[in-house]
């Protein structure tokens, strides 16, 4: 029969451990077991788990190497951030009833029309996916169709998170220039600083993680996954199938965009801050670093990446600061030579049957010529 | 099978392929120097010629990889390839299996058939695609054509080259085409995979056209089929292999080597 019924397999383990683990921090945290800092420390590492999800489906399955994937969280984060600060009101530093802070500042006198609708938490929350998800398909659809690939389309990718960080460094882009968008008080109606709504964010990232990780197993194991995973492997193979390459790339390309964008939002409201650094090139880059040590094209690995290389960041940067850049440039350089399958291959060593993902990363650079 | 051209113009009607004054220049270097070549329905065809005589060039011209800058050519009397590309020539009935083969690696054989099976290549179905009784019978009667049954559950990338070769002839049978080019499909087989090889390609002859490329002239023979030879991005000769390999122009340029 079709070696297909394991794909069924409602795929618990992960979302058991990343909810279960978010509910246990929250309620530590809540009972005073443990301090108060580690609920959004956890939560921001979640948050960079949905970005390295992301980062996965387009690298691990379509081949697709984003250095600019941080971008797209940093929109789902400014449009978040956007409904954050309409809901400070008059509480503001200057008290103006309409303007945020820094508009004030400059001496605007009239909302900028694109802040419309954002102090509606479902206007901001169709936002958060619906910006970076458009600007995702306007770019896949002129890099695909011009078959841009391989490290020039990665060249790109950085060029546009470069692109974006200069725009929204400028005052006049109405973002809140280099400040960025801080001093949060509400999210829907809850404090932003009491333990609780922290705890919630964190839990409800937790649930968005899961819900995120079981969505791209579904997509990658079904027949689309498998001709994306083709696509990665022998691109022009598939074209003399009758598939068309370019318009595969664009919906998984589109969808990790908005993925990530949803990780953006939830990572701002606990952070209490967004702001241009964001969309930092070396940002980008450490995704794809976390990616790597998890586990290309594993789901699971780059979500255990993400996690432990910010843990070891945490530790690092508190003692060594000037070292993290090194270890982590370390760090990849060791993956690669001795762990191409990350730290889920050393799982996976004698599981030959498992998702055909990961087993293939390692040959599916000498393929991209046909 | 459907090897009736539709809307099918008189004169034509029994073509089922047909390059038409078709050139290809690299950077000076004439590929294709208006090569004209007749394929008819239900044929096989084997081309030979030496290396650079325009063989893998034709390939690519007629299945939308590579633009003539002259010529035409024609599909079923009716539809000129040269303006489509490579997925449109593909979904019109045209498969092509390349020199080197290209198996989808991490794919076990059972779903390198599935995703070569005839069908909605759109993103929007695939998504929600469930594996049918009648896409697994396919599979099955393909499986059991190529001669790899018992090799269902392997990796694409753990066979073995001559499995691989098969494989590949086996996706293409999935696609359901109406011509098959099929490049260099014995290079590095043992003696015993050429002759299956070539009793393989016989019996996808009996439903379908297919134009072979090849250097082995063992093989070229054993496939007992008429036989074009290219020189110089053109026609040298035409017929059977013995009358190819008795014409003196052949015996020069490629046989008397």
């Amino acid at each position: 029969m079709s070696p297909a019924p394991r794909a069924l397999a409602v795929p618990l383990a992960v979302p058991v451990i990343v909810t279960g683990t978010a509910v246990l921090v929250a309620a530590l945290a809540l009972g005073g077991v443990a301090p108060a800092y580690i609920v959004s420390l956890y939560g921001k590492y979640l948050c960079y788990g949905i970005l390295a999800l992301a980062v996965d489906l387009v690298w691990g399955f379509g081949g697709i190497l984003s250095l600019g994937h941080a971008a797209f969280f940093a929109l789902g984060g400014y449009a978040m951030g956007m409904y954050l600060m309409r809901q400070i009101g008059p509480r503001g530093v200057y008290g103006d009833p309409l303007l945020p802070d820094f508009m004030v500042f400059l001496n605007w006198h009239a909302l900028p029309w694109y802040w419309h609708g954002f102090s509606h938490f479902p206007f901001a929350l169709v936002m958060v996916m619906l910006v970076p998800g458009l600007l995702a398909l306007v770019f896949g659809y002129l890099a695909f169709r011009s078959r841009v690939s391989g490290v020039y389309l990665s060249i790109i990718t950085q060029a546009l998170t470069y692109a974006l960080l200069l725009a929204f460094f400028r005052n006049d882009m109405g973002f809140g220039g280099n400040n960025g968008l801080t001093d949060f008080k509400d999210i829907l109606g809850f404090n932003i600083e009491s333990g609780r709504t922290r705890a919630a964010l964190l839990v409800a990232t937790g649930v968005v993680l899961s819900l995120q990780y079981v969505l791209a197993r579904a997509v990658t194991r079904s027949r689309f996954g498998k001709v994306l995973i083709a696509v990665r492997d022998a691109e022009s193979r598939t074209r003399f199938l009758g598939y068309r390459p370019e318009s595969y790339k664009l919906v998984i390309w589109v969808l990790s965009a908005v993925m990530a964008g949803i990780g953006g939002a939830l990572y701002v409201p606990q952070i209490g801050i967004i702001n241009p650094g964001e969309f930092a090139p070396t940002n980008s880059i450490e995704a794809v670093i976390w990616v790597a040590v998890g586990g290309r094209g594993t789901l699971a690995g780059p979500i255990l990446g993400a996690v432990l290389v910010n843990f070891a960041k945490t530790l690092l940067t508190g003692t060594l600061p000037e070292a993290w850049l090194y270890a982590l440039g370390f760090l990849f350089v060791f993956v690669t030579l001795v762990m191409p399958k990350g730290l889920m291959g050393l799982v996976r060593m004698r599981r030959r049957d498992d998702v055909p993902g990961a087993a293939a990363a390692a040959s599916a650079a000498k393929e991209a010529t046909g | 099978m459907s090897a009736e051209p539709e809307g099918a113009i008189g004169a034509v009607a029994d073509t089922l392929l047909y390059l038409d004054g078709v050139s290809v220049s690299f950077d000076g270097f004439r590929a294709l120097n208006s090569l004209s070549l007749v394929l008819a329905p239900g044929e096989m065809r084997a081309v030979i010629g030496p290396n650079g005589a325009g063989k893998t060039t034709m390939m690519d011209v007629i299945t939308g990889k590579t633009r003539p800058d002259t010529g035409r050519v024609v599909f079923r009397a009716d539809t000129d390839l040269t303006k489509l590309d490579e997925p449109a020539i593909a979904q019109l009935g045209i498969g092509r299996k390349f020199q080197k083969p290209t198996v989808f690696e991490p794919h076990t054989v059972w779903d390198n058939l599935l995703l070569a099976l005839a069908g909605d290549r759109r993103p929007g179905f695939t998504l929600r695609a469930r594996e049918t009784a009648e896409e697994r019978a396919r599979i099955e009667s393909i499986l059991r054509t190529i001669r790899l049954s018992d090799h269902r559950a392997r990796r694409g990338g753990d066979l073995s080259h001559g499995q691989k070769q098969w494989l590949e002839i086996g996706m293409l049978l999935a696609q359901e085409p109406e011509l098959l080019l099929v490049d260099e499909p014995v290079a590095g087989m043992t003696d015993a995979e050429t002759e299956q090889t070539a009793e393989l390609l016989r019996e996808i002859n009996r439903t379908r056209s297919v134009v072979v490329v090849e250097h082995d002239m063992a093989f070229v023979r054993a496939l007992g089929v008429k036989v074009t030879v290219l020189h110089e991005g053109s026609v040298l000769s035409e017929g059977t292999i013995d009358h190819v390999s008795e014409d003196p122009r052949v015996i020069e340029v490629y046989l008397g080597r």
